[in-house]
């Protein structure tokens, strides 16, 4: 081939463009819209950073800091053998707090997601104060959750198990609810058309059906538990994140390093752990949509 | 009932009842190991957790009275003046709720920039080296592992108290997680265009700028508008270690024990989380319908 397809198109660009107006010709309001909108997202960026006191000076000797951090940091060690079981110890603690929190989660909202799902209990009214209801434990964070449960329980895991539990039984009752929405009603009528009770229909044409996509649900939240059970201890609550606030704290970066290297590693094996499991139970390892 | 039901021969019905007693008898014990790992695992976790039902119910009357103690006097007489008494610092609480917005806006418009950057070269099915490919996915996951409040304790002793930190952790964990995202999205895409862009003999970057982000821009978006709402509600407790928004003042009123105030606070919290998460749904029912016409 002597001649490339581009140089051919080039050589004939204004023949291109007579032939094809459509195809050249600017689009001046798509063009308009992008960069008011553009403007927009930039400007409030801008007035942001008015407000919060970003300078260049500041992020220029921040960014410094770190670095310095980031050396201090190297390498990454407990300090002494001691300390190294107090953090494992502390790191069973915070394992504990995202597995017991999503357990007791689930099994409380595995009767309210009943409760919420249309085709269970009807009624519009009922459906949207129990929705509405469930929100408000979803709208606050784990993190609030615990600081309410630590006046009650006082300071440790247990707290922390509690504010886990509460925070996960309002997104469990919205999830378990629309996966119970979403079932097919066949079986149910079939287990009606052979002589069962409306709770046959429940344990044996509702259920079978719903109970793997629950448990690959759980599983994806005792995921994302377990990278929030790590820093539920700052606020007092149990769990390797208090070490980490106090060791940041006193500024011991080596150990800071140590303790991050370790929630990694420990996220690392539970997320390969439950993509396991989930695909054993449902034959596909993505979370549910 | 319908005479020409046929019945088995009994030997062959014998059969085939105990291969199905077989069966359920397995299964049955399979579900009974389970449950016996779970109650292990469950009683390990309990000690390790410091359960103590009889705590729990001990301290239980103390929850009723807290949750009492959150919810205000408010009489019908007199609910106006009731109400501007529970929610008399409305202004300054409201204020800390828009910079609360304002910390995640800019962290998850931040983090966007930066993940949308960084998707291309985390995605397989533009990038041949396996290096680049290893090294931007593992930066990305470090990003989305680590927690945010970690970060912003860090950014807090190495960029001083205030919102700036909030923001840049905010930014950071965004980054990985959309980044993420985005690079799933874009592994997705119909390589048609590319392959059409790519044999008019494109540079890489104007590959990716005709055929990829036109097809993925929409999705992008729409990932990018719920992740702004998450990240309010993690803007909210930024302020827990000192990096600016309402979670300051939440987290004095509970430790001062200004009850009223908590509840206050957490009704403003609920209120604009759920306005947002509202918005954020039409806005991104809007976006996918938009590029569903085109």
């Amino acid at each position: 081939m002597t001649r490339s397809l581009r140089e051919a198109a080039l050589a004939d660009r204004a023949g291109l463009i007579t032939r094809h107006p459509r195809v050249f010709a600017a689009d001046h309001r798509g063009r308009a819209l992008t960069l008011v909108i553009l403007a927009g997202l930039v400007g409030l960026m801008l007035f942001g950073g008015l407000r919060f006191d970003f300078s260049l000076a500041r992020l220029g000797s921040g960014l410094a800091q770190l670095a310095t951090f980031v050396g201090l940091m190297l390498p990454p060690t407990p300090g002494s053998l001691a300390r190294f079981v107090v953090y494992l110890h502390a790191l069973a603690e915070t394992l504990a707090i995202a597995f017991l929190g999503t357990l007791t989660a689930a099994l409380v909202a595995l009767p309210v997601g009943f409760l919420a799902a249309k085709n269970v209990v009807p009624g519009r009214l009922f459906h949207f104060g129990i929705r509405r209801g469930l929100d408000v434990f979803r709208g606050v964070d784990v993190l609030i959750w615990a600081l309410v449960w630590i006046n009650v329980v006082g300071l440790g895991p247990f707290a922390g198990i509690l504010a886990m539990a509460t925070a996960d039984f309002g997104a469990f009752g919205k999830l378990f609810s629309e996966a119970i929405e979403a079932a097919d009603r066949k079986p149910v009528e079939g287990v009606a058309s052979a002589g069962g009770s409306p709770l046959h229909g429940v344990r044996f044409g509702l259920l079978p059906q719903v109970l793997p996509v629950m448990a690959s649900q759980i599983l994806y939240y005792l995921e994302s538990n377990t990278r929030s059970a790590t820093i539920i201890g700052v606020v007092g609550a149990g769990g390797i994140g208090l070490h980490l606030y106090e060791q940041i704290r006193t500024f011991e970066w080596q150990q800071v390093a140590f303790l991050v290297l370790m929630i990694l590693v420990t996220v690392a094996v539970i997320d390969f752990v439950s993509a396991r499991l989930r695909f054993l139970m449902i034959g596909r390892a993505e979370p549910p949509a | 009932m319908a005479p020409a039901l046929t019945r088995l021969p009994d030997a062959e019905l014998a059969r085939l009842a105990a291969a199905y007693r077989a069966a359920v008898a397995a299964r049955r014990r399979q579900t009974l190991l389970f449950l016996a790992v779970l109650a292990v695992l469950v009683l390990a976790a309990a000690r390790v957790g410091e359960v103590d039902p009889a705590r729990f119910a001990a301290n239980l009357p103390r929850f009723t009275h807290y949750i009492r103690d959150l919810v205000p006097p408010l009489t019908w007489a007199n609910l106006g003046a009731d109400l501007a008494e529970w929610f008399w610092g409305w202004k300054s609480w409201g204020r800390q709720l828009l910079d609360t917005l304002l910390i995640a806006y800019m962290g998850t418009l931040a983090g966007a920039a930066g993940a949308f950057c960084l998707a291309f070269l985390a995605s397989a099915n533009l990038v041949r080296s396996r290096a680049v490919l290893f090294a931007t996915r593992r930066f990305l996951e470090f990003c989305r592992t680590v927690p945010e409040i970690v970060f912003a304790l860090v950014f807090v002793v190495a960029f001083g108290l205030g919102p700036m930190p909030g923001v840049l952790a905010v930014a950071v964990h965004t980054l990985g997680a959309l980044g993420k995202l985005f690079a799933e999205v874009v592994e997705n895409i119909d390589m048609k265009p590319v392959e059409g862009v790519s044999a008019t003999g494109a540079t890489w970057v104007g590959t990716v700028r005709f055929a990829v982000v036109p097809q993925v821009l929409p999705n992008f978006a729409s990932c990018a508008l719920l992740r702004f709402e998450i990240n309010v509600r993690s803007a909210a407790v930024m302020g827990f270690v000192g990096a600016g928004g309402i979670g300051q003042d939440l987290l004095e009123a509970v430790r001062k024990f200004y009850y009223t105030d908590v509840s206050a606070i957490l009704v403003m919290i609920i209120l604009t989380v759920s306005a947002i998460d509202l918005a954020t749904e039409v806005l991104r029912h809007r976006l996918i319908g938009w590029s569903g016409e085109r």
